[in-house]
């Protein structure tokens, strides 16, 4: 297997998310984006850890794990509080702080 | 080495499929199980790199803890589970462009890079290597990672109680 089949699935994934991130107005829908922008990066760090024969590419991918999930509970905390203060999740009603 | 290779792309292409689906159904629910499939895949291709322990840590925490945290914010914020015509931006053109950009400017640095460096044959990492590496070189980092975790705990409290 080469390494770069790994890293262009990854790319491809973050590009996928990215427009999930772009386009979503609901914002679970974002927070789910984030997540495999997240997940293709980890695909990138055990991949290259394999290359390079190194275990500290397994080590940050579980570091990038731990951070997704204290992520995913702060940030569905947040969705939560809009929806309590504005009955809705619509991202692009969110224009209190708009210039 | 073949058996590998044809592996690989049946995920991939199940990884594909299910990743476009989730930033494209009209359903908040389906889009939360099409992750499941994307998640399920990354542990299977970390399975297939040789790093049980990762593979066996985003199948526990991202498919038991994660997926079932996003499906507890859909069914509290009363998102509906039927089609909704709302769900997406209506301009989709400028959005298509930066994702195009983006990928393809990684894709192709990747391959200009790494273009035909092939993975070792045999890059199995056990759990007690993994172990070794996290108490020893990084226990800081680890130990950072535990406060994070205590304070996004209780910043998750704070923020979503109520008054």
């Amino acid at each position: 297997m080469y390494v770069s089949q790994f890293a262009v699935l990854a790319a491809v994934l973050f590009a996928i998310g990215v427009y999930g991130i772009l386009v979503r107005r609901n914002g679970i829908l974002v927070l789910m984006s984030v997540e495999l922008i997240l997940n293709s990066v980890n695909i990138n760090l055990v991949a290259f850890g394999a290359l390079r024969d190194t275990i500290s590419g397994e080590v940050f991918a579980l570091f990038v794990i731990t951070v997704a999930a204290a992520e995913v509970g702060v940030g569905l905390a947040i969705v939560l509080m809009i929806y309590r203060n504005r009955r809705s999740v619509d991202l692009s009603q969110m224009d209190l702080m708009k210039g | 080495m073949v058996a590998q290779n044809v592996a690989f792309w049946i995920i991939a292409a199940a990884m594909l499929y299910a990743g476009l689906r989730v930033v494209t159904t009209r359903n908040v629910v389906h889009a939360a199980l099409y992750l499941v499939v994307v998640l399920a895949g990354a542990a299977a291709l970390f399975l297939l790199l040789g790093s049980e322990f990762v593979g066996i840590t985003q199948v526990l925490i991202y498919i038991g803890a994660v997926i079932v945290l996003f499906l507890f914010g859909i069914m509290l914020t009363r998102a509906p589970m039927g089609k909704e015509k709302e769900l997406d931006h209506p301009r989709k053109l400028p959005a298509l462009l930066a994702a195009l950009i983006v990928g393809g400017v990684t894709i192709y640095s990747v391959l200009d890079y790494f273009g035909a460096e092939r993975l070792p044959r045999e890059s199995r990492t056990t759990t007690r290597e993994v172990a070794d590496s996290i108490f020893s070189e990084y226990i800081i980092a680890f130990e950072a990672v535990s406060v994070l975790l205590l304070a996004a705990l209780i910043g998750a409290i704070v923020v979503a109680r109520k008054e």
